[in-house]
C-alpha cells in the first residue's frame, strides 16, 4: 500500500472527528484531494489558494537570503568600518561568515513565526472545525522579512499571538480580516516595546547585547548603526550611495533593504498576476508626488535648514523610493488582496494614499520615521470606504439608465 | 438597429471532443421521461394518470401556478410510471413509446396573421411555452407579461458547444414562422444574434434585428447579448427562446404538430468519435452514449462543462439541453498538485502555470476541483472574465448575506446563473458561484417577485 492510500485510509477514518483539520493541512500539502465538481461547473481551473500563496512565497525567498548575508555584513561594518560603493556581488558581502552570522539570527525568527503562527491557525480550525487556511503561508514568511534583526524571540511570540488572534481569527480566519496581520504585528512591537524597535542597537545583529555586557562591566567596543530614515530624521546626511541603498547594502528592517530584489519580487508579482500592479504603480505614483511637494516647499524657502523637517524634505523626491520600507510595503503588503480595496478603480486610489501618506508620515514623524507600515494599515481600514464609493458610482449608472425613461413616459403621457 | 457586438472579457475553454459535423440518427429510446426539476421554480399539477394512453403533445402536467404553462408529452405512449420522491414531489414521469407515432393535431397557422393572443394561446395549448424563458430570474415565462423585447442567441460560445449554423442549417422555414410569431408578444424587437463569421441561418430572416458578434465565451451567453443592446432596468422583462426550440415552434406553426425531435452533440474527451445525433427530447442517456465512450471513468453531463447536470447512465437529456458532454471524473490525489508547475491544466493566472503559452492548445480537463473550498481572497480576477458591468463579488457576497436591496442595486436583474460559470471556473477559493446566484434570484423572486 503506498502513501497516498494509507493517507486517504486515515482520512477516510477521520471524519467527523477533531483531528481531521490539523491532518487534511498536512494531507493537502502532499496531495491535491481527490475532490470532485457535483453541479455548476464541472471543470475547474488549475489555480487554488496554496498555489497562489506560494506565488507570493518565491520571490520572498531571494530577499530572505539576500537578509542573511546582509545581516551579517552589517555587523561587520559597524564593528569594522564602512566602505563605500561595492558592486552587487562584490566578496565583502558574500561571505560564508555574513551568510551564518544571518542565519543563525534570521532562521529562529523564521521558525517562531511559522510554529507560534501555524500553531495557533490549526488551534482555531480544529475548535471551528474548518480546513487550516494558507494566508499564514505568506505572512509567516513575512513577519521575520519586517522586523528589525535584533528583535527577541519572546517579543516576536507576543506580537503574532495579538496579531493573528486579535487582527485575523476574531474576524474569521483569512480572507475576512480588515488589517494585514503581518503589519499587525509589526505595529504591535512598535507601539508595545517602542524604546527596543527605534533608535540604532535593534537593527544591527547582536548590538543590543554588546551594550548591555559594557554596561556591566566589559571591556569591549560599543557598536550600533541607524536606519538611514532614522539619520535623515535626525538631521543628518546620507552616508551611502545610491547604489547602496538600491542593493541593500544598508541597515533596516531585515528584508526591506534591497530594493533591486523588492524590485524583482514586484514584476514576478505582476507577471503571475497575483499582486496588483495598480496597487503597485500608484503608490508609486504618490509616493513620487508627496515627495515633489516637500521638494517644492523647500525649493520655495518655506522651510529652510535647521528646521527639524528640513532633511527629509529635502530628500530627492526618488530617493524616498529606495530607503526605508516603502518598496517592501508596496510589493509585498499593500497588495494583500484581503486588505486592499477590491475593486480595480478602488485599487488606484487605494494605492495612491499609500504611496501619499507614507512619505508624509516619515517627514513629520521624526520619533518612528517610518511611514508605509502606519501608512498601509490606516487605509486597510479605509479601503471598505473606498469601494463603497466606487461601487455606488456603478449603482448610480443603472439607476440613471432608468431615469430617461421615466421621463419620457411622462412626456408620453402628456400627449 | 442591428449592431456588431464584440467583447474583449472572457475566456475561451478549448477542450478535446469537439463534435465532427456529421449527424446520426440515435438509437430510439424505448422510455421517455419528463423531469419537473428541469423547469426551475414549477410545481407540477398533473392531468393524466399512470396508464393512460398519450399522444406527443398531449398536456402531461402544468404549473401549479398559472395553467396556462403546460407541459407536453415528447411522444405518443403509454404513462407506465410516476416516480416520487419525500412529500410525495414528483421526480419523473415516465412514458413509453409507441412504433408508430400519434401526434396531436393543433391546426397550422400562418404567424403573420395571428395576433398576441391567439399566439399565447396557440404556443400554451401545445405546450410550447415553457420554451420562453424570461429575464429576471431566469425561469419560465409568465404569459400575463409583455416583454420589452425577446432575445435569441444563435452563437453558442461554451465549451464544446454544438455550432448552431450546422444543428439549424436547412430550419429557415421553421425559424421565420417562429420569430414571426414571437414577434407578435413583444411592442419592442426580436433580437438575434450569430457569430460574425458564421453562415447561420438567421441570416436574411424577416421580423428580426441581427446582431453579429464577436469574441470570447460568455459572448454567446443571453445576458452578455442583453447588456449590450438593451439593459434589463428594475421592473422590465425580457423573453428569451433558444434556437433548438425555435425549430420545434415554428414545425408546430407550419405543420400543427409538436415534434420533440432535436439534433444534440455528443462530446468530450470521454467519446470516442463525438458527433451529433437526432433524438427526441426526454431521451435517456443511455439510448445516447451507450458504446460510444472510452473505459476510462466518466462523467456524464447534460448541458456543457460549465453549466450542465451530473447525470448518471440512466439519466435523461434535459429539456432544454442540445449538448451531452462525458469527460474524465477527477476523483484522485495530485502528489504535490497545488506546487509542481501545471501544463495540462487551464489556468489565468501564471502561478507557476503554463497555459497562457500555449493560448490554441486543447485541453482534457477532469472533474476534480484542483483545490479546496475556500474564503474569498483575490480580488480582480474575476473582472478579467466577467464582461457585464456588474461588481462580481460583490455580488455574489451579497446574495450570500441575502441584502435584497444592495442586490438588487447591484444588478441581480441581468444576470443568470450561467453568467458566473466563468467566474466559478477560475475562482481560486473554489466557491460555487453559479449555485450561490441561482439561490439569491430565488429569493429575490420569492420576495419582489
Amino acid at each position: 500500500m503506498g502513501l497516498k492510500e494509507k493517507l486517504h485510509n486515515i482520512k477516510e477514518k477521520g471524519k467527523d472527528k477533531k483531528w481531521l483539520s490539523a491532518f487534511s493541512a498536512f494531507h493537502t500539502f502532499l496531495y491535491t484531494p481527490n475532490e470532485t465538481t457535483h453541479s455548476g461547473g464541472h471543470i475547474k481551473g488549475a489555480d487554488d489558494l496554496k498555489r497562489t500563496m506560494t506565488a507570493v512565497i518565491i520571490p520572498l525567498i531571494p530577499i530572505l537570503i539576500f537578509a542573511m548575508f546582509n545581516v551579517g555584513y552589517q555587523q561587520h561594518i559597524a564593528i569594522h568600518g564602512y566602505q563605500a560603493n561595492m558592486g552587487f556581488f562584490s566578496g565583502e558581502f558574500w561571505n560564508l561568515d555574513n551568510f551564518l552570522l544571518g542565519a543563525t539570527k534570521l532562521i529562529p525568527l523564521l521558525l517562531v513565526s511559522y510554529v507560534v503562527g501555524l500553531g495557533i491557525e490549526v488551534f482555531f480550525a480544529t475548535i471551528n472545525n474548518h480546513e487550516v487556511e494558507e494566508g499564514y503561508f505568506v505572512t509567516g514568511m513575512l513577519i521575520p522579512l519586517i522586523v528589525p534583526v535584533d528583535t527577541p524571540l519572546w517579543m516576536l511570540t507576543v506580537a503574532i499571538v495579538f496579531g493573528v488572534v486579535i487582527g485575523k481569527e476574531v474576524f474569521g480566519g483569512t480572507g475576512m480580516n480588515i488589517l494585514n496581520p503581518a503589519l499587525t504585528i509589526r505595529a504591535f512591537l512598535f507601539f508595545a516595546y517602542p524604546t527596543w524597535m527605534s533608535g540604532d542597537k535593534v537593527w544591527i545583529a547582536g548590538a543590543v547585547e554588546r551594550s548591555k555586557e559594557i554596561l556591566a562591566g566589559a571591556h569591549l567596543d560599543a557598536f550600533s548603526g541607524e536606519t538611514i530614515l532614522g539619520g535623515l530624521a535626525g538631521g543628518k546626511h546620507l552616508a551611502y550611495s545610491v547604489t547602496d541603498m538600491f542593493y541593500g547594502f544598508i541597515p533596516g528592517s531585515v528584508g526591506e533593504t534591497s530594493t533591486l530584489l523588492i524590485l524583482l519580487g514586484g514584476i514576478y508579482l505582476i507577471y503571475t498576476k497575483i499582486g496588483s500592479w495598480r496597487i503597485m504603480l500608484s503608490a508609486v505614483i504618490g509616493a513620487l508626488t508627496m515627495g515633489l511637494i516637500f521638494n517644492s516647499v523647500v525649493n520655495e524657502g518655506w522651510i529652510v535648514e535647521g528646521s527639524k523637517f528640513y532633511t527629509l524634505m529635502n530628500t530627492p523626491f526618488w530617493e524616498h523610493l529606495i530607503i526605508g520600507g516603502f518598496a517592501f510595503g508596496v510589493v509585498f503588503m499593500a497588495t494583500d488582496p484581503v486588505t486592499a480595496s477590491q475593486t480595480n478603480r478602488g485599487k488606484w486610489i487605494y494605492g495612491f494614499l499609500i504611496g501619499f501618506i507614507s512619505i508624509m508620515i516619515r517627514v513629520f514623524n521624526p520619533a518612528y520615521p517610518e511611514g508605509v507600515m502606519l501608512a498601509i494599515l490606516l487605509m486597510n481600514v479605509f479601503s471598505p470606504t473606498i469601494d463603497h464609493y466606487v461601487i455606488a458610482s456603478n449603482i448610480k449608472k443603472r439607476l440613471k439608465r432608468l431615469k430617461p425613461k421615466t421621463v419620457y413616459n411622462v412626456k408620453e403621457y402628456r400627449k | 438597429m442591428s449592431k456588431d457586438i464584440r467583447i474583449k472579457k472572457g475566456l475561451d475553454i478549448k477542450l478535446i471532443g469537439v463534435a465532427e459535423k456529421v449527424t446520426e440518427k440515435a438509437k430510439s429510446s424505448n422510455v421517455y421521461t419528463l423531469i419537473p426539476e428541469n423547469f426551475h421554480t414549477i410545481i407540477p399539477k398533473l392531468t393524466v394518470k399512470v396508464g393512460a394512453k398519450l399522444k406527443a403533445g398531449e398536456t402531461v402536467f402544468y404549473s401549479k401556478a398559472n395553467e396556462t404553462v403546460k407541459f407536453p408529452s415528447p411522444v405518443s405512449g403509454e404513462l407506465v410510471d410516476i416516480i416520487r420522491g419525500d412529500k410525495r414531489k414528483i421526480l419523473a414521469i415516465k412514458i413509453q413509446a409507441d412504433n408508430q407515432q400519434e401526434f396531436i393535431d393543433f391546426g397550422s397557422k400562418d404567424p403573420k396573421a395571428m395576433k398576441a393572443d391567439e399566439v399565447k394561446n396557440y404556443l400554451s395549448n401545445a405546450g410550447c411555452w415553457p420554451f420562453i424563458m424570461q429575464r429576471p430570474y431566469d425561469v419560465i415565462a409568465n404569459p400575463d407579461n409583455e416583454p420589452k423585447a425577446i432575445f435569441i442567441s444563435a452563437y453558442a460560445s461554451a465549451p464544446l458547444a454544438a455550432d448552431y449554423d450546422y444543428v439549424l442549417a436547412g430550419k429557415e422555414k421553421e425559424l421565420q414562422a417562429a420569430v414571426t410569431a414571437l414577434s407578435k408578444l413583444t411592442p419592442g424587437e426580436v433580437h438575434v444574434s450569430v457569430g460574425k463569421n458564421g453562415n447561420s441561418p438567421f441570416l436574411g430572416l424577416d421580423n428580426i434585428t441581427l446582431h453579429k458578434v464577436t469574441g470570447p465565451h460568455p459572448i454567446g451567453n443571453i445576458s452578455t447579448q442583453i447588456a449590450k443592446i438593451d439593459p434589463i432596468n428594475k421592473g422590465e422583462v425580457i423573453w428569451t427562446v433558444k434556437p433548438q426550440d425555435l425549430v420545434i415552434i415554428g414545425e408546430l406553426l407550419l405543420t400543427g404538430k409538436f415534434n420533440a425531435e432535436r439534433i444534440i452533440a455528443l462530446v468530450g474527451s470521454s467519446v470516442n468519435k463525438p458527433k451529433y445525433y437526432i433524438t427526441k427530447i426526454g431521451a435517456d442517456i443511455s439510448s445516447l452514449v451507450e458504446e460510444k465512450l472510452n473505459e476510462v471513468e466518466s462523467r456524464l453531463i447534460s448541458g456543457n462543462v460549465l453549466t450542465g447536470s451530473n447525470e448518471s447512465k440512466k439519466g435523461v437529456l434535459r429539456y432544454y439541453d442540445n449538448l451531452i458532454t462525458v469527460i474524465p471524473e477527477g476523483n484522485d490525489y495530485e502528489f504535490f498538485g497545488w506546487s509542481k508547475p501545471v501544463f495540462n491544466k487551464l489556468s489565468i493566472t501564471r502561478a507557476a502555470t503554463f497555459s497562457w503559452l500555449f493560448p490554441n492548445k486543447k485541453y482534457n480537463l477532469n472533474t476534480n476541483t484542483n483545490g479546496e473550498h475556500r474564503a474569498f481572497v483575490l480580488t480582480g480576477e474575476y473582472e478579467e472574465v466577467f464582461p457585464l458591468d456588474i461588481y462580481p463579488m460583490q455580488i455574489l457576497k451579497s446574495c450570500m448575506y441575502k441584502d435584497l436591496e444592495e442586490m438588487e442595486n447591484l444588478g441581480m436583474y441581468e444576470v443568470a446563473p450561467e453568467d458566473f460559470a466563468l467566474t466559478e471556473f477560475i475562482c481560486v477559493s473554489k466557491q460555487p458561484h453559479q449555485e450561490i446566484i441561482r439561490k439569491g434570484l430565488d429569493l429575490m423572486l420569492k420576495e419582489i417577485g
